[in-house]
């Protein structure tokens, strides 16, 4: 079972048996689709919500309108069914208690709201979240079960 | 529309970056070693330009719990600013600002987490002086904000705010050395109207 990494403005697909993560989410979302019967799947880890608000908008894993986009192009390239692809998201978090609601004080809400406004244009229903709160997330996707692993500094193993 | 774009950064703001490097981490070595009351040397800072990519294992593993320190600027400049410490730093300067042993281990408690505050205020405060020494603008900082998190988890911050402009972040590299060596981690990171008000204020032309 080989590990496929997904860095940050980064994004990859995945069949099973192998796995793919991404280590330490912040504010960022990792967006994770499968499909459960070609049990093929992959991972986006997205910075920021919108890439029409961008001036420079050429990295496209970066956003979460173009990321999520070319996520499900690449899985479906790959051979999954657009039609049974499902969703679970994590990450997103406040990492500092910054007063009021600019700038960085709600990005990681932000980047979870416009990930799931992009599932739910894209019919890709959303079956599972681990998002908002204070702390850091790595998450791993497991194509051949589906579960996607949330680990966080000193919280017990998150099985969504 | 601001001119400034970090994919274009030219030489003379990286020289004038490591100036503010050189002078803060200066002040921050004197106020550090006041302070504690020990003897502080300071290595030249390294200023380092990553990308995304390379941003999550800049100053340590990516899942290696790190200490950050976020504070944000207002005045002349807005935007914010951020003091990585590692793990073993941190714990090193909170056990001789409390007084116990260097191998003193346990987990921060309340007292521990205020004096890692204070002393990422005053290492924040000794940069932004002398950013504001030599731009000469009136910059202030906000309190300061602490997390104690993975790496890239906390990294993703300052990483979102240079995102808005391009796929670049700006690292200020200080190691602070006595019997051991403290690393430490400034990141800056004014909004895109502010990075051109610092360079034009600095004679750089874009």
């Amino acid at each position: 079972m080989a590990t496929i990494k997904v860095g940050m403005a980064d994004l990859n697909i995945c069949k099973a048996p192998d796995m793919i993560t991404t280590l330490g989410l912040g504010s960022c979302i990792g967006i994770a689709v499968y499909d459960p019967v070609t049990k093929i799947g992959g991972l986006a880890h997205i910075m920021l919500p919108d890439s029409t608000q961008m001036r420079n908008n050429s990295n496209i894993a970066k956003f979460a309108d173009t990321g999520i986009e070319e996520l499900i192009k690449r899985v479906t390239m790959a051979g999954a069914n657009r039609r049974r692809l499902v969703a679970k998201i994590a990450g997103g978090a406040k990492m500092f208690e910054v007063k009021g609601m600019s700038g960085i004080g709600n990005v990681g809400e932000r980047n979870a709201h416009a990930s799931k406004a992009k599932l739910s244009q894209l019919g890709i229903p959303l079956v599972a979240e681990d998002t908002g709160l204070n702390f850091g997330r790595t998450v791993e996707l497991y194509p051949e079960t589906g579960d996607f692993y949330i680990k966080a500094v000193g919280k017990p193993l998150k099985i969504i | 529309m601001a001119k400034f774009s970090l994919d274009q950064v030219n030489d003379m703001y990286f020289d004038v970056l490591k100036e503010i490097g050189n002078i803060g981490a200066g002040n921050a070595t004197t106020a550090i070693s006041h302070m504690l009351n020990i003897k502080v040397n300071m290595e030249v800072p390294k200023v380092k330009f990553l990308t995304f990519q390379e941003l999550p294992t800049a100053i340590s593993a990516e899942e290696e719990t790190v200490v950050g320190i976020y504070l944000e600027v207002q005045d002349d400049i807005d935007g914010s600013m951020m003091f990585l410490l590692k793990m073993d730093s941190a714990r090193y300067l909170v056990n001789r600002l409390m007084g116990r042993p260097d191998d003193y281990t346990e987990e921060f408690n309340e007292m521990d987490l205020s004096a890692i505050k204070e002393i990422g205020n005053i290492i924040s405060g000794s940069y932004l002086s002398a950013l504001s020494g030599m731009t000469n603008m009136v910059i202030t900082s906000s309190v300061p904000y602490l997390a104690i998190d993975m790496a890239a988890a906390i990294l993703s911050v300052p990483a979102i705010q240079f995102g808005q402009y391009g796929d670049n972040a700006l690292l200020i590299q200080t190691e602070f050395g006595d019997d051991v060596t403290i690393q430490g981690f400034f990141i800056l990171m004014p909004d895109v109207e502010s990075y051109d008000k610092i360079l034009t204020s600095l004679g750089i032309a874009l």
